[in-house]
């Protein structure tokens, strides 16, 4: 480590300046924060896809937190905690010919986490040329994940991406070629990183190191394509609809409610709790929606490839009813509306449990 | 100086802020910007959007049937970083 005259570590970065790629977890915040360290200044970036665990609905962080009262993002969050500017980019069209179209393919689930990190690399490379900007961070270690971070896959994402030496990944860095920054000295290379590997130790270290305490630490990763569930659904919708598409709508209302598909043309959504049902609310004007009115229950949306036919709408009241407070009730009254239709009440008996099969389920 | 409105109802977080970000640019120093959400997680990402970019939030009002928010900006508010 080089130290001044005065025995205060020297800052070779200043008057350059990075853009580190920000998710809001610990990885990213350690690497903006390392480089900070040495004199660069560095702004934040965040891009939006649609399938962001970060961007998710406040009522699924509501239950998430088990009700707690201070949901955040925490990208914005931790660029306070860093004192940065953070750049919040929407790529939800953009991002859909890597979700669709993936050069490298897809990960367990329909995670295509390759493409995924080059195109974030790119897009921060696109910005940072434009911003003037020397170079990009990101919170990348070598082999903390099994598709996108691995040795082989590291210079993949420099290459593709077209930041090539212009990217820097301080967390793992000296077990990597040194790139632009550290050859010309803007960054010390002996005080970045040579972690590996999947354990957290060494972040959890570096992290006391800096003197933080807080971090966010998503049990599921940052991406709902990771999740099984939530591909599952995302397949679902593909396969009814004959096509490889999605709009934002779309994927936001996969990560809602419980999804049932009861004949190949139509499924519901039920709303599994009051913010569940406040979102799916706001849906009503496009979609047949059914509510119990004689018992509490959820809000129900019904997707349905062209018009809900009588028996249909029948099915829907059933399995609105079966997951009402009046399901054991022998009649409960539902009020169907939306898609253009005059608002009908229809009495139903709750679908039982044991008469829904599991492939309902999406 | 002008006094400006977002409908950012039904968009969820950070939604809300990425459109007040972009509504931002297109105004000056000590304009309004009221901006009107649904997801709860507004009043606390955009605030803490504005803190980041020097704009300040003079007021945040929650109507409770449609669960409105309205969080209205001061641009440039604050100075800047």
């Amino acid at each position: 480590m080089n130290v001044n005259a005065n025995g205060a570590e020297s800052m070779p970065g200043v008057g350059r300046k990075a853009v580190a790629l920000i998710s809001g977890g610990l990885d990213s915040m350690l690497a903006a924060r390392t480089i900070l360290e040495q004199g660069v200044h560095v702004e934040g970036i965040n891009f939006f896809t649609g399938f962001c665990v970060e961007g998710h609905t406040h009522a699924i962080r509501r239950r998430a937190n088990g009700g707690g009262a201070n949901p955040r993002n925490n990208a914005l969050w931790v660029a306070e905690q860093l004192g940065i500017q953070l750049h919040l980019i929407d790529v939800v069209e953009e991002y859909k010919r890597v979700v669709l179209n993936p050069k490298h393919g897809y990960g367990a689930n329909l995670n295509p986490c390759l493409d995924c990190k080059t195109f974030m690399v790119g897009r921060a490379r696109e910005w940072m040329e434009e911003h003037g900007f020397d170079f990009i961070i990101t919170g990348e270690v070598i082999g903390q994940r099994p598709k996108s971070q691995r040795r082989e896959t590291m210079p993949v994402v420099a290459r593709e991406s077209g930041a090539d030496d212009r990217l820097l990944r301080p967390l793992c860095a000296k077990r990597l070629p040194p790139t632009l920054p550290e050859r010309e000295g803007w960054v010390e290379r002996d005080r970045l990183h040579d972690f590996t590997g999947r354990s957290r130790k060494p972040q959890f270290a570096l992290a006391a190191d800096f003197g933080i305490e807080d971090y966010a630490q998503p049990a599921g990763g940052c991406c709902f394509l990771t999740d099984r569930q939530y591909s599952s659904k995302l397949a679902d919708l593909w396969k009814s609809r004959g096509r490889r598409d999605y709009e934002l709508d779309d994927i936001m209302l996969l990560k809602v409610g419980r999804h049932l598909r009861p004949r190949p043309h139509f499924k519901v959504i039920v709303g599994r709790e009051e913010g569940e049902n406040n979102f799916l609310s706001g849906y009503r004007g496009q979609f047949v929606h059914l509510r119990t009115v004689s018992h509490p229950g959820p809000l129900v949306l019904v997707d349905v490839d062209g018009e809900p036919s009588d028996e249909d709408l029948h099915l829907a009241a059933r399995l609105t009813a079966r997951f009402s407070q009046g399901r054991d009730a022998e009649q409960v009254e539902v009020e169907i509306g939306g898609g253009g239709r005059r608002t009908q009440r229809l009495p139903v008996a709750p679908m039982a449990p044991s008469a829904i099969p599991s492939d309902w389920y999406v | 100086m002008a006094r400006a409105t977002l409908d950012a109802r039904r968009l969820l977080c950070p939604l809300p802020v990425i459109r007040t970000q972009e509504r931002v640019k297109g105004l000056a120093p000590g304009d309004t910007l009221e901006v009107t959400c649904t997801d709860p997680g507004a009043l606390h990402d955009i605030p803490a959007w504005c803190r980041l970019n020097g704009h300040l939030v003079t007021g945040t009002a929650e109507d409770r049937p449609s669960h409105e928010l309205v969080i209205t900006i001061v641009v440039g508010g604050t100075p800047s970083k």
